[in-house]
């Protein structure tokens, strides 16, 4: 069992949480994550040009280059965070040039080496998975592909093909942290998703209240929170930890009862 | 036709089944949007098999825009260059006069080829990005002409630098949408071009105005272009019986560039030579991604980008709206790399000079993008000798970039 496969066999749906690295006082604002309940963690690697993303993450992107953070920070954030928790899987999520500009290889031993267990590229569909999906598997590292509402069951097989961990399901074809999905279309996608994978399939963009999270809860395999917490850090700076520990464990809650329901 | 088919050792083979020209161009797209790239290539390979599609763009080319552009001798220039030339040297400088299309640049060309491609598709809404504000007048200019709404993103300071063409895209019907995101230019542009795509790919056609983006568009932007070219290469043998020995053009994405290299890039006798633009100078700011970068992936393909050591994309500079962009179009990577088209670059100050010999010595005012062009010209011409040809893509007319060179001047107008 990996740290992701274990972190979805538990008897509730997984939370998902991300935050962008770099922005605020990131290993506080992690830990508070997992004293939340967070069962796994995505850390946002900044980029200039963050072309999937609203508002909010754009401007936690901006915030933490201005801060000046670097790729070996975002490592040696990932390196601390393993030592402080052993067993909390954690993912990368990103774009291309980030993390292929060294090479897919150098990428990949960099994220062995600092115990990350999953990349998400945003920018890499499986067309183009020569650039970064060969050096993660040969390394260990689950690539994490992301399904949408326009990948039809003609192309799921492709974007499956490849890919570990679990796959996420892009609930609106849209940015990151603006639209809702409907709640019915979710409800058919997942159905949909499950029945061509084994996969553990965890739902994100736009997943902002506990109600929401546990409407998916009941269909899902996990649930993804992202811009929510990044407006968090963006409204408490260096003191998020507390409010977003306490808006992690809201959601976590209703994860957890949705279930019992 | 003068063109030659593409033989199996050809250049002009390009790209792969897979987008790619080399280890360059491809298809680095968010997923949302990766069944849509790929419908489009259907599409456009369906239109390529059409003659009703060649012949409407043909027509709207020929009725509508004004081809074939003219093919120029500059004797007064020629003469001027010759001045100062070593004895015997200054080559002959001939120029494409694309500036003469409607809306005042080569950009409309490929605007025709993609709004045809959009009504096939079934789409109702179009989007563009803008630099200068061509390719948005163009997109406009289109988007009027089959009455589809049109939305252009352009960056708040490129607002405020190309205020007419903002009114003409208004006048034209066209919803402008400022980016304050960034640096507000043309890469951010492009990123709200892509986030408005990717929420809406149900009905919108992303009119992408350079030969760059995810596959299909580097190459359907450059067969559009390539008008240029095939225009280019049967006026030069009807008018002197001869293939020109030098081609120059400025390169932003390199759409006006490639549309002039790509039917030539079979005769071998045919240097070529693209034009980046080096802003303040290369060791300062500057927009010259072959010159200054290295590869790298962003927006939809891999090619020469200005980026730091972790991959963040620098912020380009050039007087000129349209060059100022840290990108290059992937072919011209390609064309870099296997060593079959120069690059080289020239200054803000270098243009501006040639912007004004230009309109001295041709009565032609120039857009500042072929004015860098014609800079090189000038420093090639009296390398070469004068029964030798040097053809340069006069890409766009200079009437937007006149209150730039004014302050640029120190003159108010």
């Amino acid at each position: 069992m990996t740290r992701l496969s274990t972190a979805f066999s538990k008897p509730h749906p997984a939370l998902v949480a991300f935050i962008t690295a770099g922005d605020g006082d990131t290993a506080a604002n992690l830990d508070a994550l997992v004293a939340g309940g967070a069962d796994v963690i995505e850390l946002g690697m900044p980029f200039t040009d963050p072309m999937a993303d609203g508002p909010a993450i754009q401007e936690a992107n901006i915030r933490s280059l201005n801060a000046g953070t670097t790729t070996a920070d975002i490592f040696a954030l990932a390196s601390a965070f393993r030592k402080r928790h052993p067993n909390t899987p954690l993912v990368l999520m990103g774009y291309a040039n980030p993390m292929t500009i060294r090479g897919g290889d150098w990428f990949a031993s960099e994220c062995n080496k600092a115990g990350v267990d999953g990349v998400i590229c945003v920018d890499i569909p499986p067309e183009e998975d020569p650039e970064l999906g060969p050096a993660l598997r040969s390394a260990g590292i689950d690539l994490i592909r992301l399904a949408t509402p326009t990948t039809d069951v003609a192309r799921l097989p492709a974007v499956l093909d490849g890919a570990s961990g679990f796959l996420y399901y892009v609930s609106v074809a849209g940015i990151t942290g603006l639209q809702v999905a409907a709640q019915t279309s979710i409800d058919e996608a997942v159905v949909r998703l499950k029945a061509q994978t084994d996969l553990p399939v965890a739902v994100g963009f736009g997943v902002r209240t506990p109600e929401q999270a546990a409407n998916i809860a009941r269909v899902a395999d996990g649930v993804v929170v992202g811009s929510a917490i990044v407006e968090l850090v963006a409204q408490h700076g260096a003191n998020a930890a507390g409010p977003v520990r306490d808006y992690v464990a809201s959601l976590k809650h209703a994860i957890v009862e949705a279930r019992k329901a | 036709m003068t063109t030659t088919e593409p033989t199996p050792n050809s250049f002009r083979n390009q790209p792969d089944e897979r987008g790619h020209f080399g280890q360059f161009g491809g298809r680095y797209v968010a997923e949302t949007l990766m069944p849509l790239v790929l419908d489009l290539e259907r599409e456009y390979r369906a239109a390529q098999q059409d003659p009703a599609f060649a012949a409407q763009f043909d027509d709207l080319l020929e009725h509508y825009v004004g081809r074939p552009s003219p093919l120029y001798y500059a004797e007064r220039l020629t003469e001027e260059v010759r001045k100062t030339a070593p004895d015997g040297k200054g080559a002959q400088i001939w120029f494409k006069r694309d500036e003469l299309n409607h809306t005042g640049a080569h950009k409309i060309n490929n605007c025709v080829g993609q709004i045809l491609l959009a009504i096939r598709m079934g789409k109702t809404r179009i989007i563009a990005e803008t630099g200068a504000g061509q390719h948005g007048v163009a997109t406009a200019t289109v988007c009027a002409r089959f009455g589809l709404p049109c939305f252009i993103y352009m960056g708040a300071k490129d607002i405020e630098r190309q205020q007419p063409n903002v009114f003409r895209m208004r006048l034209l019907g066209a919803e402008i949408i400022p980016v304050t995101s960034g640096a507000g230019t043309l890469k951010d542009a492009m990123n709200e071009g892509l986030r408005d795509w990717v929420a809406n790919v149900h009905d919108t056609f992303y009119i992408i105005g350079t030969a760059a983006g995810p596959h299909p568009y580097p190459e359907l932007v450059r067969d559009f272009q390539s008008v240029i070219g095939k225009e280019a290469r049967t006026q030069m043998l009807s008018r002197i019986n001869r293939l020109p020995d030098l081609l120059v053009a400025a390169i932003g994405g390199g759409s006006n560039a490639i549309g002039l290299f790509h039917p030539f890039l079979d005769d071998k006798d045919v240097e070529m030579l693209g034009i980046e633009a080096a802003g303040h100078g290369l060791q300062k700011e500057h927009a010259a991604s072959l010159a200054g970068g290295r590869p790298g992936i962003l927006h939809g393909n891999k090619t020469y980008l200005l980026q730091d050591a972790d991959g963040q994309i620098a912020e380009a500079h050039s007087i000129s709206a349209g060059l100022d962009y840290p990108g290059i179009g992937p072919e011209h990577s390609w064309l870099k790399e296997i060593g079959r088209v120069r690059y080289d670059s020239v200054t803000d100050t270098e243009a501006l000079a040639a912007f004004q010999l230009l309109c001295r010595t041709e009565g032609i005012i120039p857009a500042l993008e072929p004015a860098h062009a014609i800079a090189a010209v000038e420093r090639e011409a009296k390398k070469m000798d004068r029964d030798q040809i040097i053809l340069a893509n006069l890409c766009g007319r200079g009437d937007k970039d006149i209150f730039t060179v004014a302050e640029a001047l120190g003159t108010t107008i």
